[in-house]
C-alpha cells in the first residue's frame, strides 16, 4: 500500500481513496453506492442536495464534498440516515409538481428513482401545489419546466463549466428561488444547444428535449427493473 | 366463519384502478373464494352493509361528495387504502390546484374555445357537489393505512398487498411494484 493511499471505513467495510477524493469517490471506486442528486460525475460539487449527506466520525456532512481521511467512520446505509434521505426526497415531491403519471422523464428521473429505492409510497408532508412555477417553451429543441426543477443547479455547472456558456443561473431566495436563463427572459434568447452538457444533466424532467416524447416503452426505461445505483454497486469485488 | 369484507370506491379518479383491480384476471377466483365484496362499483352495491376489513380509495377528494365518501370509507374499513397516484397525491386532478378556482369553472363554462353557454351560467344546482377549492389527497383528509402509488398501480402490486392484509402478512412491496406511472 503506497502512502498515498488512505483507507477508512464505510459501515464496516475497509474503503481506499486518495488524497484530494471525496467520500463520494471513493465509494464509488469501491462499489459503494451513496445515493445523490446534485452531484454528477464531472461536475464540481455542489453539496446543495444533501441527499449525500453520511455520518462521519458521528458528524452529518454530504459526501460529494467531504475529503477523505485516514481511519475515518463513514455510515451510509444505516436506517437513521434512509429516514433522513426519505424526509429529504419527500419534501422535494412536495415543494413541486411533480406528475409523474404525465412526465416524459418517468422511468428515467432520478428522483423517481431514488423514491423507488428509498421505498417512498407517498410522501409524509403536505403537497404545496406551488402556483408560481412557469414553463419556458420558447426555445425549439428545449424547454424548461419549473414545476419539475428539484435546484440540483446541474445544468448551471454544466453550461458554464462544460458548455462554457453560462446559461443558466439561480436567482430568488427561498421559496422563490428558481433557475434563469442568462439574465434574458427566454430560453430562446440564449446560446442554449439542444447538445449542450445542461441539457443532458437535468435528473429530472425539468429541462428536456423536444421531439423525443415516451421514446422508450414502459418496462425498457433506466429504473423500471433496475433501481438507481445498481451500475456502481456492480462495480464491487 | 364469515369471509372477511373488501370495498372499493373512486372518488376524483378515473376508473382505470379499477381497471387495474380486474387485472388481476384468473387470481380474482381465488379473491372471491377468500373475500366478499361490500360496498364497490364492481357490484353496484351503493352503501356499506356491515364493517370491512380493507378498503381501497381510488381518486382523490375533488368535491364535497368525494370528502364524504371517504370519511364512511374510514368509518367501514379496518385498514384503509389509497389505491394509485390520484389518491396519493391528487393526480390529474389536481393539475387546477396551481389556478383559482373560479378561473377554472370560467374558462370551463365561460371563456373556453368551445364553450356554447348563452345563459352564460356555471352549473350549481344543489344536487351536483360543490367543488373544493382545491383537490386534495386522501391522507390530506383521513387517516390512511397504506398507499399504493402507481398510474394505475399494477394487478401485481395490489394482489401482493390484498394477499398479504387477507392472510396477515406484513406488505412488503418489492422494487419493481412501486411505481408512479
Amino acid at each position: 500500500m503506497s502512502e498515498n493511499t488512505i483507507t477508512f471505513e464505510i459501515d464496516g467495510v475497509e474503503v481506499q481513496g486518495a488524497p484530494g477524493q471525496t467520500i463520494m469517490q471513493a465509494a464509488d471506486a469501491a462499489g459503494i453506492y451513496i445515493p445523490r442528486l446534485c452531484a454528477f460525475e464531472g461536475l464540481p460539487p455542489h453539496g446543495s442536495c444533501r441527499i449525500c449527506t453520511v455520518k462521519v466520525n458521528g458528524r452529518f456532512q454530504s459526501s460529494c464534498t467531504q475529503p477523505v481521511a485516514e481511519g475515518i467512520i463513514v455510515e451510509n446505509d444505516t436506517e437513521e440516515i434512509l429516514e433522513f434521505r426519505r424526509n429529504l426526497v419527500d419534501m422535494l415531491f412536495v415543494e413541486g409538481n411533480h406528475f409523474c403519471m404525465f412526465c416524459e422523464k418517468s422511468g428515467n428521473c432520478e428522483l423517481q428513482a431514488l423514491a423507488y429505492r428509498l421505498g417512498i409510497t407517498a410522501p409524509k408532508y403536505p403537497f404545496m401545489f406551488p402556483a408560481n412555477r412557469t414553463v419556458d417553451a420558447s426555445h425549439k429543441d428545449i424547454f424548461i419546466d419549473h414545476n419539475r426543477c428539484i435546484l440540483c443547479a446541474r445544468c448551471i455547472r454544466a453550461s458554464r463549466d462544460l458548455d462554457g456558456k453560462n446559461v443558466f443561473q439561480f436567482v430568488g431566495r427561498g421559496p422563490e428561488k428558481h433557475i434563469a436563463v442568462n439574465a434574458r427572459a427566454r430560453l430562446v434568447d440564449t446560446e442554449v444547444d439542444v447538445t449542450d452538457k445542461a441539457v443532458e444533466v437535468c435528473p429530472v424532467g425539468a429541462i428536456l428535449r423536444k421531439h423525443v416524447g415516451y421514446a422508450i416503452p414502459v418496462g425498457k426505461r433506466k429504473y423500471d427493473h433496475a433501481p438507481i445505483g445498481s451500475d456502481i454497486e456492480a462495480q464491487k469485488h | 366463519m364469515a369471509k372477511p369484507k373488501i370495498a372499493t370506491t373512486s372518488l376524483a379518479g378515473c376508473f382505470g384502478c379499477h381497471m387495474s383491480i380486474l387485472d388481476i384476471d384468473e387470481r380474482i377466483l381465488e379473491l372471491v373464494d377468500i373475500v366478499d365484496f361490500d360496498k364497490s362499483p364492481i357490484n353496484d352495491i351503493k352503501e356499506f352493509t356491515g364493517e370491512c376489513l380493507v378498503g381501497l380509495v381510488e381518486g382523490g377528494c375533488a368535491n364535497e361528495e368525494n370528502v364524504r365518501v371517504l370519511q364512511d370509507f374510514r368509518k367501514h374499513c379496518k385498514i384503509l387504502i389509497s389505491l394509485g397516484d390520484c389518491a396519493i397525491n391528487g393526480g390529474l386532478p389536481a393539475m387546477r390546484n396551481t389556478i383559482p378556482l373560479k378561473e377554472c369553472l370560467d374558462e370551463a363554462y365561460l371563456n373556453g374555445p368551445s364553450v356554447y353557454n348563452p345563459s352564460g351560467r356555471i352549473p350549481n344546482d344543489s344536487e351536483i357537489p360543490l367543488l373544493l377549492n382545491k383537490v386534495y389527497p386522501c391522507h390530506e383528509v383521513v387517516k390512511i393505512d397504506y398507499h399504493l402509488p402507481g398510474c394505475p398501480p399494477s394487478a401485481d402490486t395490489i394482489w401482493q398487498a390484498l394477499t398479504a392484509l387477507l392472510t396477515d402478512k406484513p406488505m412488503e412491496l418489492p422494487y419493481e411494484l412501486i411505481k408512479y406511472d
